[in-house]
């Protein structure tokens, strides 16, 4: 059965390595579906910030990631 | 019927992904192959892909039925996720913080390692070796499949996407046969850092999409996501690199003064 653990983690590695990245990533995205809509931010602006939160937290991780 | 004219960015974003893919398993199977044995790296290689084979074969039809904007979002947040983590390692890896990927140093590992489990010289099967190769076509295979659904599934480019992954897969083995070597000089780092933003853009396109979003310009925000992840690549390089030269420098103070 040890190989189906390694086959999960191996998957899950697919999409998750640092912890703290994807879940910034997770929390940004939760935050573009329902807090976006709820603060009546234009449709037009919606996809823009989006962005613009993925590439300020890409940023903020690597800064944080070379300082370890 | 598929839209030719549209068809390039997923074949091109299928393709390049793939290439790394079946580049890091072409090594596993040249270790094997290379310490345990042909017959049984091949046998695990080709195990590998047929239970792979499977496995869409089964799954993939039911892809089709899921309704669009689930599948958007689905798919989009996937993307995001693995295309941010390539993006963020070839950053850091540009910027000196992690050490470039090194095909030759993984093959010299996985042969040490292999040498030093014992050959199989008595016994009729070399399971060990068939597993190594097995699970190692079999992972990279997995994102393989991950990438061609996640830039096909969603426009019915299926055909093009695959024909993209086909594609590299057979560029890949063949320069195998011919060179029998890892492939260490493909730059895989530029590789991952291009994939990584053409899958990050099209994650943040169509999560977007299936959000309901009016993104400006339509099609044309990919190539407008693509810049902006572009450029926020290129600051990324320049903080961490900065980071990581005051670091070095407060660890070589401490370490004189101490």
């Amino acid at each position: 059965m040890s190989w189906i653990a390694t086959t999960v983690r191996e998957i899950w590695g697919l999409f998750v390595e640092d912890g703290s990245f994807a879940a910034a990533i997770a929390l940004w995205l939760l935050a573009a579906a329902v807090v976006l809509p709820a603060a009546h931010v234009p449709v037009q602006w919606r996809g823009p910030a989006l962005a613009l939160g993925l590439a300020a937290i890409l940023i903020e991780n690597v800064r944080r990631s070379a300082r370890r | 019927m598929i839209d030719w004219a549209h068809a390039g960015t997923p074949i091109v974003a299928s393709f390049l992904a793939s290439l790394v893919e079946f580049v890091e398993a072409l090594t596993i199977v040249l270790a094997v192959g290379t310490v345990r044995g042909w017959r049984p790296a091949i046998a695990g290689a080709i195990g590998g892909a047929a239970f792979l084979t499977v496995v869409v074969a089964l799954f993939g039809p039911a892809v089709g039925r899921v309704p669009l904007h689930y599948l958007q979002m689905v798919i989009g947040t996937l993307l995001l996720f693995f295309g941010l983590r390539w993006l963020r390692k070839a950053v850091l890896r540009t910027a000196g913080v992690l050490t470039m990927h090194d095909e030759e140093a993984i093959y010299r590992r996985e042969t040490a390692a292999l040498r030093s489990g014992g050959t199989a010289e008595h016994a009729k099967t070399d399971w060990v070796a068939v597993a190594a190769t097995f699970k190692a076509v079999l992972l990279e295979g997995l994102e393989v499949v991950f990438i061609v659904l996640a830039t096909g599934a969603v426009g019915h480019m299926l055909v093009p996407a695959s024909l993209g992954a086909a594609a590299a897969g057979v560029v890949v083995i063949g320069c195998g046969i011919a060179v029998h070597r890892p492939l260490a000089r493909v730059p895989e780092n530029a590789l991952k850092w291009a994939v990584g933003l053409l899958l990050s853009a099209f994650g943040a396109f169509w999560l977007g999409e299936g959000l309901g979003y009016r993104w400006p310009g339509e099609d044309l925000a990919v190539p407008g996501l693509v810049a902006m992840l572009l450029a926020a690549s290129w600051v990324g390089v320049a903080l961490a690199s900065q980071a990581r030269g005051a670091a070095a420098g407060a660890s070589s103070s401490a370490g004189a003064a101490g």
